[in-house]
């Protein structure tokens, strides 16, 4: 029996990796051949999917991008043998350099198995970390998460390690882990990677947060557009629990961790911690004065780890393979790997793992392999909405947090969106003012106020209204914004806005 | 609004009282009416003000707050556009144009034969094979305005399938 894997994850299906599989059994059947169907998370290379992998004695070849009409052909030309003759081969998967010249450690096991499958996660280091921490005193596991230098990835790169500490030394009898699921920025795609094609990963590293800071219970706060992720953990955590590395007696060990997946409702300021908070509780998303700070007052009213999905994602690794083992890829201050996420107009979209350092230029040009309508490249924004647009000047400049701070831009959670020279700058200066005004929970005036007369005002300069005034006020409208406002939704909406007007002047003089 | 055909507030009591025991459970009580129903009717506030000891306005003012939930039916279908940066780089402004001239509705509308209701999107996490739309729960990448044209005709066309 040939064992045949078709992604299930939402880029996968949206590329219409069902028909294919459908189709494959049915050739298949009707061929009189016997095929063992595995329907396997993504290995993450986008432009590829749905990317069809055969098991052979010299292990695995990829076929992609496969559709349902390729079936009949690729069977012809020997695709269950894992022969090399139709144009859709890509060879031996572990050999495409895509894939090759990533440095996975986070994402080491996506693709490769079925996401449910315990015995799939387990036969590659899962819970690994998991049966350490058990063993160790909660001081001895957050010291292993501070020396491995991992900060959240977020975007606002706080170390964990002193975050984790801080809720350890906190009194309290009750307190939460959450998980920050809310990936709202576009161009990101790396958290849902992790819960719909490695979901254990997460579940391992929440129970080790829960055991290093005596927090019983967990939340993961899911955005609402991925159902196809909240299905996969509901079932993960039922399966991670049935097996014993959940609830009341986690392996035996008398230690108590349960975890339950929350719906946002399509709000994206809830990725804002304290948003989060608040609407975790059953409340309006509105984001709350700092200090407190949730690791002391968090989740109603106790100490709370919130830590983003790839953060708690990283932690299994550094408690299987020790924190040294992690702190050595990197840079400077930024430690360990970084999920580039390569989006928007690009050839060869997809997750990216490398350590800290690699050029933007480098991701785009080597990985990437320019823009997908084949026009040159314009303009790149790195970080999400809430970060600026970088002109070819600023392209050289390696991936590190601390580089990207120095130019006023941020490598937030690892998005990196291309745009081609059709892209009208002014329209997206615009478009940032446009989604902070959709998106403001409204609690501070120069985000819900500032964000609307910022659409006003780049609408005037647009139509040439008195443009060399209303420039001059639009920037005085981002001074303020970035000044007044109390969280980084209107405190950074400003940032792209800026860096069009820095970088890409022309198109607001048109 | 009084119950009509969509709901009875014994159904609505129903998932509050499923529910209601959870900490901060306003939330996953909203999300199950509207799983349920297809919306959250308004004749559910002084339900859910009730069991949890909140005030109507308090409950009116979390259902207004999420995009995620509506308080009126919508249409067989419901079509949401990436609106977003990652969209936007491969088109997303012809295609959601080309979506409200040809169905003949802006977001938040159903169209008149009340098939499809029309809703933006930020972000489906589909980046990489822009631009994205989703069908209710299901994703589609690389949607052009003929494909977008063929999904439409598909939804007009074919029947539900009864489970």
């Amino acid at each position: 029996m040939v064992r045949v894997y078709v992604p299930c994850d939402t880029t996968a299906l949206a590329m219409g990796a069902d028909a294919v599989a459908a189709r494959l059994q049915s050739e298949a059947t009707v061929r009189g051949g016997d095929i063992e169907l595995i329907r396997n998370g993504s290995r993450g290379l986008a432009w590829l999917e749905p990317m069809v992998e055969v098991e052979t004695p010299a292990g695995r070849v990829a076929y992609g991008p496969v559709s349902a009409g390729d079936v009949p052909g690729l069977m012809d030309a020997g695709l269950l043998e894992g022969r090399d003759e139709h144009p859709l081969c890509c060879g031996p998967t572990d050999a495409i350099p895509y894939l090759a010249r990533q440095q996975r450690l986070t994402f080491s096991r996506i693709g490769i198995t079925d996401p449910l499958s315990l015995d799939d996660y387990r036969a590659l280091e899962g819970f690994q970390g998991l049966e350490n921490a058990l063993a160790m005193q909660g001081q001895a596991i957050v010291d292993e998460v501070k020396e491995s230098g991992l900060r959240g990835r977020g975007g606002a790169a706080f170390p964990t390690g002193i975050k984790w500490q801080t809720v350890h030394e906190a009194p309290g009898e009750q307190k939460y882990i959450v998980c920050n699921a809310d990936e709202g920025d576009s161009g990101t795609f790396a958290d849902r990677l992790v819960m719909e094609c490695d979901p254990y990963m997460l579940i391992e590293g929440m129970a080790i947060a829960g055991l290093a800071v005596g927090a019983t219970q967990g939340y993961i706060y899911l955005r609402s557009e991925y159902p196809l992720a909240k299905r996969i953990l509901d079932e993960a955590i039922a399966r991670a629990k049935q097996a014993g590395y959940l609830g009341a007696n986690m392996r035996g060990s008398g230690r108590h961790f349960e975890l339950e997946v929350r719906l946002g409702a399509g709000a994206y300021i809830c990725g804002e911690e304290t948003s989060l908070l608040e609407s975790l509780e059953g409340k309006r998303g509105m984001v709350r004065y700092k200090p407190p700070l949730p690791a002391i007052v968090g989740l109603f009213g106790c100490p709370t780890v919130v830590n983003n999905v790839l953060s708690l994602a990283a932690v299994p690794y550094i408690l299987a393979r020790g924190s040294q083992a992690y702190a050595d890829f990197g840079m400077g201050r930024s430690r360990g790997t970084l999920a580039i996420q390569l989006a928007g107009n690009v050839k060869r979209g997809g997750l990216i793992e490398l350590a800290f350092g690699t050029t933007l230029r480098e991701v785009m040009e080597s990985f990437g392999g320019g823009t997908f309508t084949e026009r040159p490249l314009r303009a790149v924004q790195v970080g999400g909405p809430l970060c600026a647009y970088l002109p070819e000047s600023q392209w050289d400049m390696p991936l590190d947090y601390e580089t990207f701070a120095e130019v006023g831009a941020g490598v937030g959670h690892g998005g990196v969106v291309m745009f081609d020279d059709s892209v009208d700058m002014a329209q997206q200066a615009r478009f940032s003012m446009e989604f902070c005004k959709v998106e403001s929970c409204g609690k501070c005036t120069p985000c819900r106020i500032g964000s609307t007369r910022g659409v006003e005002v780049i609408d005037r300069i647009v139509a040439n209204q008195d443009r060399a005034a209303n420039l001059e006020l639009l920037e005085e409208l981002c001074e303020t914004m970035e000044d007044g406002s109390l969280c980084a939704m209107g405190g950074m909406t400003p940032f792209p806005v800026k860096s069009v007007m820095n970088h890409f002047p022309d198109d607001l003089q048109r | 609004m009084s119950p009509s055909a969509d709901w009875t507030p014994q159904l609505i009591q129903g998932e509050i009282d499923a529910l209601k025991h959870k900490p901060g459970a306003l939330l996953p009580i909203l999300h199950a009416i509207q799983d349920r129903v297809g919306y959250v009717p308004e004749g559910a506030v002084p339900l859910l003000a009730e069991s949890l000891l909140m005030t109507r306005a308090e409950v009116h003012g979390v259902i207004t707050f999420y995009h995620h939930f509506r308080t009126s039916r919508p249409g067989s279908h419901v079509v949401r556009i990436c609106r977003a940066e990652a969209c936007q780089a491969l088109g997303a402004r012809t295609l959601e144009a080309h979506a409200k001239a040809s169905l003949e509705v802006d977001y938040h509308q159903t169209t008149r034969d009340r098939e499809i209701t029309l809703e933006a999107v930020y972000c489906l996490g589909n980046c990489a094979c822009g631009p994205s739309i989703s069908v209710d729960d299901r994703v589609h990448g690389r949607v052009t305005t003929e494909s977008f044209d063929r999904l439409v005709e598909d939804m007009r066309t074919v029947p539900l399938e009864v489970k």
